[in-house]
């Protein structure tokens, strides 16, 4: 006999689960997380440096590091830059998934430290499906990528609370019409918090740190 | 290139519903995929039939159910469906948009065989 049995199941309810558990165990532990996307290139392990150099004063700080390859070259950069990091071979896979990230936190000190900066792999598309749990999530985009990405790769700008644009000392030597971009990504979304800035010249750092520790603040009250 | 661990996702759960249904085998899946979910039905289905191969999913159909995204524009309330990139409201040029549809991405039901 057949017959059709009602499911009405989000496909992607097991990785959202699990994101929501890895959520209460940094709220347990009074960590505020922070999921950082972009595309291989765009500048995510020198961003990520230039903001453990400003903010290292203030917070104590860990980084996960999820890389596609079985290389620590970004894990050793931040180890060198005196924070715990863990890093996440995902074996080929484009995201880091909650079950990567909860198999981190396992390893990560995290009563020693109060902002966990999680690198995702380097990709504009896969890890925009993925939730971690994190508090909040960051894309950084950068000049020689071109203007068009918020009309190729909507998904990953959508649902995002800050946008960093870096490598900004570029700008006089590529068409990158800054009026086309923005109008993309305001479609996408109207309330990100917009940061140009240039870890080669520290142009725009500080502003982006700013907002950093104030949204950081919120999330740790 | 994340379809793989999706389709061990949709396996999951329509193993799941068909053990508790004591179904003999599936026959078909039906889901629901946004236009706006960066899915390719195609390489899901190749995946499927890979890991589908030894459960009670063997041979099922994948039917996908696609829904159109659509906007509604919060300073007009005009209502349109996007046919390619997100675009501004098409009426006042507003950007300030509600997507009502078009992120949908569930598995709805299955068919079996009891």
């Amino acid at each position: 006999m057949s017959k059709i049995v009602p499911v009405v199941q989000e496909i992607m309810s097991a990785n959202d689960s699990l994101a929501a558990q890895n959520r209460a165990k940094l709220d347990a532990a009074q960590v505020v997380g922070m999921n950082i996307m972009a595309s291989p290139g765009a500048g995510k392990t020198s961003t990520i440096l230039r903001t453990i150099e400003a903010l290292t004063a203030d917070y104590k700080l860990g980084v996960v590091e999820g890389d596609t390859a079985n290389v620590t070259i970004d894990a050793d950069k931040v180890i060198a830059a005196g924070m715990p990091a863990v890093q996440i071979n995902t074996g080929g896979n484009c995201h880091l998934d909650a079950v990567m990230l909860s198999g981190a936190l396992a390893q990560m000190p995290l009563a020693e430290i109060e902002l966990l900066i999680v690198e995702n792999v380097g990709n504009l598309i896969c890890p925009a499906s993925f939730a971690l749990g994190t508090h909040f999530n960051v894309v950084i985009a950068s000049v020689p990528e071109g203007d068009d990405k918020p009309y190729k790769y909507p998904n990953i700008y959508r649902g995002i609370d800050a946008l960093i644009l870096n490598k900004m000392d570029l700008l006089p030597y590529i068409d990158f019409d800054m009026a086309y971009f923005r109008r993309g990504i305001e479609i996408l979304n109207p309330e990100v918090a917009f940061f140009p800035i240039s870890c080669k010249t520290g142009e725009g750092v500080a502003e982006w740190v700013a907002w950093l520790k104030e949204r950081a603040a919120v999330y740790r009250q | 290139m994340h379809e793989l661990p999706i389709a061990e996702n949709i396996l999951g759960i329509a193993l799941e519903y068909a053990e508790q249904a004591e179904a003999r085998r599936v026959t078909r899946l039906n889901l629901v995929i946004g236009q706006l979910s960066s899915i390719v039905d195609d390489t899901i289905q190749f995946y499927w039939d890979i890991i589908s191969k030894d459960t009670l999913c063997a041979g099922a159909i994948l039917n996908f159910e696609r829904i159109p995204a659509t906007l509604v524009c919060l300073d007009c309330a005009h209502a349109y469906t996007l046919s390619r990139e997100l675009t501004a409201c098409p009426q006042c040029d507003s950007i300030r948009l509600k997507v009502t549809a078009g992120e949908e991405f569930r598995l709805e039901s299955i068919e079996v065989e009891t």
